[in-house]
């Protein structure tokens, strides 16, 4: 695999920032998109723009056609059941809100529990805090040791008959922790709890397989995997998309509308109102053949050896601390430097041109775990070179020299 | 830009140790800040005399380098001084984070004015001046005596 050959096909690498070369490391914020997926938008819009499924006209039929061809991709891609099973939405938050809310609606009483863990993003924690507000449900966390793991003993314990539940990141974007997700999801699964898995980290780096996993649900964001924003996907077992009631009410989701009477359309229908990013949908599926074109073994390979890489040579540095150390790790470092505050590391390091992440990284609950207000975070992608990695830990090195550091 | 402008020596100083450091005794107002997006926090603590004049100025709090600084440094220019120089002092400081503007008041010496300019270079890094400012705006707020914490977010 030639790694310049893939960023070759990124053109934001040939753009200078301040005056340098671009180090991307902030990939697990958003990845940078391939010139197929930039051409697919531009083209779409240029020659075959319309919207889908409204009219008989010959641009509605096509575009119609090829939204449809990217949520056969997607079904592919997750190894989902059924195309039905594929729900586009905004992003991974607006998945998980649709569950969230629906579930909630349904199936959650006062006094009922969700389960969730330290390692959550605010995406999986505030959408089931509005269920704890307005609905009197009570959000338990499960913990993790200092490694960055969850204590699956633990887990299990803070299972009980009012769990209805279990929401849990497949990677944390913070300690870069693979979560044994397939475990917890048999744990659940024998007392019949389904399982919402946040994939938003784990969908641009390891592989996903929601049949083998036996998920109930799956949340990605596509502009994580190299695909446009504006666009995510909510995976759902059929049977859950049926028993829900929609979420979003309007044009395109109901199959006959009376003064006194309203029915829904079929799925995935049902949970698609109005017009949607049309465009988007239909430049995704660059994205996912370009995953395809490099292969998932490929990938996962290449961002492990640069992430060992990363770690081996940011520990040999003088007052840098890793976060988390857990069992399996993918494609994020956090780190900081003692007397260095994340900000300043980050301004030091974009005046090399390395773009990095540093605040809570919308993981406040596993910040205050730490006992850390922030941190610095870089995350890889398909892109990135072991010479980032060095130009990296040069610019660290600056960051010591500029705060005197011994 | 040049770090080098952004990360003067006095600001690395006064980050590393920061002046008027603490809570201080018989303060009579005080506000808190917090800037969401870093997680910064700042308590400002304040002694006014009765004849109006900052006579304790005294922090705490996290955050990075400039804010540290920048904190400490207006600990150092607005202690001593009465209400009505404070205020033209923080006005002055505000404008140049947010415009460039020069330090002319006559309230700061030569010195002082060197002091409060080593934050100049913020300005040239946008996602930087809320470092700079929040314990300004903090200060402002327990001068007015607000119980509201200040919040970056919410600010002009």
């Amino acid at each position: 695999m030639n790694i310049e050959n893939i960023k070759s096909q990124f053109p934001i690498f040939s753009k200078k920032i301040n005056g340098k070369p671009l180090v991307y490391l902030d990939s697990s914020n958003s990845a940078q998109k391939p010139l197929s997926v930039i051409n697919r938008l531009n083209d779409f819009y240029k020659n075959e723009f319309s919207n889908i499924g409204r009219s008989i006209h010959s641009l509605s039929v096509n575009a119609t056609n090829k939204y449809d061809e990217t949520r056969m991709s997607v079904k592919n891609f997750i190894n989902a059941n059924s195309k039905d099973e594929i729900i586009f939405t905004k992003n991974a938050t607006e998945s998980i809100n649709l569950v969230a809310s629906t579930f909630g609606q349904k199936y959650i009483e006062k006094g009922d529990e969700i389960l969730i863990t330290d390692l959550e993003h605010h995406s999986n924690y505030v959408p089931w805090h509005y269920l704890r507000e307005n609905k009197g449900a009570v959000i338990k966390f499960a913990p993790i040791n200092d490694e960055g793991d969850i204590i699956i003993n633990e887990f299990e314990k803070l299972i009980t008959t009012k769990t209805k539940i279990i929401a849990i990141t497949h990677l944390s974007n913070v300690t870069g922790t693979i979560v044994p997700v397939k475990e917890i999801i048999d744990i659940a699964h024998k007392k019949k709890i389904p399982v919402l898995v946040d994939g938003c980290q784990s969908a641009p780096h390891i592989k996903i397989d929601v049949k083998d996993l036996d998920c109930d649900f799956y949340a990605i964001s596509c502009h994580k995997v190299y695909g446009p924003t504006g666009i995510g996907i909510l995976y759902a077992k059929q049977k859950w998309l049926e028993k829900l009631p929609p979420y979003i009410g309007g044009g395109g989701m109901i199959s006959e509308v009376k003064k006194n009477a309203i029915s829904y359309a079929p799925l995935p229908e049902k949970y698609e109102a109005g017009t949607m990013p049309t465009a988007e949908v239909v430049a995704f599926n660059e994205s996912i053949k370009f995953m395809q074109s490099i292969g998932i073994e490929n990938l996962v390979n290449h961002e492990q050896e640069l992430t060992n890489y990363a770690l081996e040579k940011l520990k040999k540095i003088n007052s840098v601390s890793i976060i988390g150390d857990p069992k399996n790790k993918a494609s994020v470092i956090s780190f900081t430097i003692k007397g260095v505050h994340p900000h300043d590391i980050a301004t030091i390091l974009d005046e090399d041109g390395v773009a990095i992440r540093a605040g809570h990284h919308c993981c406040q609950i596993l910040h205050q775990r730490l006992n850390l207000t922030a941190t610095a975070r870089a995350s890889f992608g398909i892109y990135n070179t072991k010479e980032d990695i060095d130009i990296l830990c040069k610019a660290v090195e600056n960051c010591r020299k500029i705060f005197d550091l011994k | 830009m040049d770090l080098k402008e952004l990360y003067q020596d006095i600001i690395l100083e006064h980050g590393k140790s920061p002046r008027n450091f603490g809570k201080c005794e018989g303060h009579n107002h005080e506000a808190k800040g917090h800037n969401p997006l870093c997680g910064d926090q700042v308590h400002v603590y304040l002694k006014i005399s009765k004849n109006q004049k900052v006579e304790e100025l005294t922090f705490e709090g996290s955050g990075c380098a400039i804010s540290i600084a920048s904190t400490s440094l207006m600990t150092e220019l607005v202690k001593g001084k009465s209400l009505d120089t404070a205020t033209r002092i923080i006005n002055e400081f505000l404008n140049m984070i947010k415009s460039g503007s020069e330090i002319k008041t006559k309230d700061l010496n030569e010195d002082q004015k060197t002091k409060i300019m080593s934050l100049s270079g913020v300005k040239q890094y946008p996602m930087r001046v809320k470092c700079a400012t929040l314990s300004w705006h903090t200060l402002v707020s327990a001068m007015n005596g607000k119980k509201k914490e200040v919040n970056t977010e919410s600010l002009d």
